[in-house]
């Protein structure tokens, strides 16, 4: 009889699991890049606070490429509304999207993000120029019109003006969308600085560029700037590259380098007088909109004047704002559910 | 004796024979009393050893971590201003309303409520200590925590009877004014390197002095969700729900299953191929690295029966599939030493054999049951690989009142705190954290030393 019962008990609590699907879904579900991730949660809270009709949305991470990723896993309550990202799409994701069945995706810019290189406080003072980046980070370097495995070891044998410490660069892994803004933003230019490299084709030329050291003198994190600021803890000499409000927050802890001597700052970053910057994107399911509640209202609210604008807590948080003219534009295309083409 | 009738050179021989015996047992003697205290100086070191890294753990972590339980809070006047809170008064249900009709009035009355300015009221209040804080308002806005503003609108709304009147009210000061007070951040840098202005240090400085801002204990970490826009507020209250519903689950369906299978296997199952092929496959789930589960839990769950993502419930059945080995493994042990005269004894005066399991075998059997029940569910308690897989790994500010909701973990919410970017103030909240699910993980395993002392029996 005991026994019986306990069958019973455990029929039901398997007959609830099975009946959870069915349930639909209120809240909007995010995910992506953990450059996006404070700005996407900051937006997610003012949100649920402001409009008592929504729920919080739910902000998860997991690198620009994993959430878009979860984001082209097909549509449904069971998938992700939004993903963050800190680059833009790819084709070859967009695709992968098309063949689940996310053909409707509104892309959304927010505003700018700096990437900024910072040593501890403790350490020199680095003012580097892309060209020194990609010497210390390089597998293999052009010499007198030959490619030889990179022979440098110390910052002060690449340049003079640079410090006499040994070369440890701490640089995000490849599934963050940092890491292409890095190699595009500076490892390329500096590269291509050489005439060999100049004479090179394509994609030999990208291969290159990209190929990093493998003697321990680059380490590729593939987790958050935490990691990185960890490494910088352990070892003094390292250079570490962050987003600049990870390091704006850190600034007790950490010393920012110049790039082409400017030093990074919201200024510097929005008048593109520093070089190493990137736009910040968040994609929507068109196919959500209107099934999961808030979905068009929250990427309105992320674009208003009041949270993303200048002075706002967006602002504050470390997000370069965009000027007034390119949020219309955003807005206006948010309004009217622009797809992708 | 019976030496007195052997040969003299016998009893020679023999004297001989004992002496040298006696050597070597002596030389042997001191070769093992060394080999003991090798041994034991060896064992003594292991337990020191131990001993030492445990106290430097719980040394760093309280060390780092009890500070963050106490936080910077204003004790403020606050004038709920009716020039400032312009509402119309809070809709009652009316009788001859419906349910739906009402809802949507106390929508429209909440959306008003959410359009007034309470930071201008907080400004107000902060004058009254500081006469130059409306000139600087971003330097003074920054003292509280911004999610105040929300906490006094909450006030607003539970008892709209308070506008037009002054509180006195404890408000949580910013987190960067806590780093501060508590000397978390080198006080001698510059200002360019500083979080706060000169002007709002100066103040802190000040209304601390004067006792307006004091370290009080924080009700904070306990009772809010997390929070990311407020981050003085921070709490653990939704983790904890989240962790509370999976515990739940896990013991409502790992500890039933888990036992009637053990009780199956162990009193009716026959012994044969099949059954030993469950038994090693059993042994063996209990080794697979739990992200293991974690993987499953995603693909099958949430990609197959389609389940919510980062809901307790999906945690919840992932951890119970991992509790499942655990709770089988400990409860057929306990069965196995329950002594075969129990069994014998109950059949031989005629119960039959589901009677001697559930009345004879089963009751003597319940405190190591417990015991392996509670041991697993604490190890559930402490997983996080599992769960960053099904995405409760996601920062979720509002406290789930469902399992089929949003939730984070406690576990999961140290690690997501581990990662936030002001780590002059979170190196301590996180700390806290791992205080509060170390304190949950002893009182669990306490019970289960008590349960066990308590219906222990001794053959």
């Amino acid at each position: 009889m005991k026994f019986r019962n306990t069958a019973l008990a455990l029929a039901m609590s398997a007959g609830l699991a099975v009946a959870a699907p069915a349930m639909a879904r209120d809240t909007i579900q995010i995910a992506g890049s953990s450059t996006v991730l404070p700005f996407s949660s900051i937006v997610a809270e003012e949100f649920g606070n402001s409009f008592p009709q929504f729920k919080t949305p739910v902000v998860g991470s997991g690198g620009s490429g994993g959430g878009l990723r979860q984001f082209c896993q097909g549509v449904g309550a069971n998938t992700i509304d939004i993903a963050n990202s800190s680059r833009a799409i790819r084709p070859n994701e967009l695709e992968s999207c098309r063949a689940n069945g996310v053909t409707e995706v509104i892309e959304v810019k927010f505003g700018y993000d700096g990437i900024v290189f910072a040593s501890r406080a403790d350490s020199g003072k680095f003012a580097l120029t892309p060209k020194h980046v990609f010497l210390a980070g390089a597998a293999q370097i052009p010499q007198n019109g030959q490619m030889v495995a990179n022979p440098y070891t110390r910052w002060s044998q690449i340049d003079s003006s640079l410090p006499d410490q040994e070369i440890v660069l701490v640089i995000p892994g490849s599934n963050h969308g940092t890491r292409e803004v890095y190699e595009e933003k500076v490892v390329h230019p500096g590269c291509e600085s050489f005439a060999e490299v100049k004479a090179m084709e394509g994609e030999a030329k990208t291969n290159f560029c990209n190929a990093i050291r493998t003697d321990g003198r680059v380490v590729e994190i593939a987790g958050d700037y935490t990691e990185t600021l960890a490494r910088l803890d352990a070892q003094r000499d390292a250079l570490g590259v962050f987003g600049l409000s990870f390091y704006d927050q850190n600034r007790d802890r950490l010393q920012v380098a110049t790039v082409d001597d400017v030093v990074p700052s919201l200024e510097t970053i929005s008048s593109g007088e520093y070089p190493v910057s990137r736009p910040l994107y968040f994609y929507i399911k068109n196919a959500h909109v209107g099934v999961i509640p808030g979905l068009l209202e929250y990427a309105q609210f992320f674009m208003s004047e009041e949270i993303g604008g200048m002075g706002s807590p967006l602002e504050a948080a470390g997000l370069i704002p965009m000027g007034d003219e390119e949020r219309a534009e955003v807005i206006s295309a948010v309004q009217s559910r622009t797809l992708m083409p | 004796m019976k030496t007195t009738n052997m040969m003299p050179e016998d009893q020679l021989d023999l004297a001989q024979k004992r002496d040298r015996m006696q050597q070597r047992v002596k030389a042997s003697l001191k070769r093992r009393h060394a080999q003991e205290k090798r041994f034991k100086g060896m064992g003594m070191a292991a337990v020191v050893t131990a001993l030492a890294f445990v106290t430097l753990l719980f040394f760093t972590i309280l060390s780092k971590g009890l500070p963050a339980f106490w936080q910077a809070t204003l004790t403020l006047q606050v004038y709920f201003d009716p020039e400032v809170i312009r509402i119309d008064p809070k809709p009652e249900k009316r009788s001859d309303e419906s349910e739906g009709a009402f809802q949507q009035r106390y929508l429209a009355w909440q959306t008003q409520l959410g359009f007034v300015n309470f930071n201008r009221i907080i400004l107000d209040s902060l004058a009254r200590e500081i006469p130059e804080a409306p000139e600087y308002q971003r330097d003074a806005l920054r003292l509280v925590t911004s999610g105040e503003r929300f906490a006094l609108r909450g006030l607003v709304e539970k008892d709209p009877s308070i506008i037009g009147q002054t509180l006195t009210l404890d408000l949580l000061a910013d987190a960067n004014v806590d780093v501060w007070m508590k000397g978390n951040i080198d006080r001698n840098l510059p200002d360019a390197q500083q979080q706060l202005s000169a002007r709002t240090r100066a103040w802190v400085d000040e209304l601390q002095a004067r006792g307006v801002i004091k370290s009080k204990f924080s009700t904070a970490l306990f009772m809010n969700p997390d929070s990311r826009s407020s981050l003085a507020s921070a709490g653990l209250a939704g983790a904890f729900m989240g962790s509370l519903m999976m515990m739940l689950i896990v013991m409502f369906l790992a500890v039933p299953v888990g036992v009637a299978s053990a009780i199956y296997l162990e009193e009716f199952a026959p012994k044969n191929k099949l059954t030993d092929l469950i038994e090693v496959n059993i042994n063996n789930l209990a080794a697979v690295p739990s992200i293991v589960f974690g993987l499953l839990g995603a693909s099958v769950f949430i990609l197959w029966f389609k389940m919510p993502l980062s809901a307790p419930l999906v945690g919840g059945l992932v951890l119970s599939l991992m509790t499942l080995p655990t709770v089988i493994i400990a409860t057929r042990s306990t069965l196995k030493a329950i002594p075969p005269s129990i069994r014998q004894a109950a059949l031989g005066i005629g119960a039959s054999k589901v009677q001697s399991v559930f009345h004879h075998v089963l009751p003597l059997a319940i405190p190591g049951i417990l015991t392996g029940a509670i041991l697993g569910v604490a190890q559930a308690l402490g997983e996080t690989a599992p769960l960053l897989l099904i995405g409760m790994s996601s920062f979720v500010a509002s406290v789930p009142a469902t399992p089929f909701e949003q939730s984070t973990a406690l576990p999961v919410q140290i690690y997501l705190w581990q990662g936030n970017e002001l780590r002059n103030f979170f190196e301590a909240r996180t700390s806290a954290a791992i205080i509060v699910l170390l304190a949950l993980m002893i009182t669990l395993n306490a019970l289960a030393i008590w349960l066990r002392k308590k219906f222990e029996t001794r053959w």
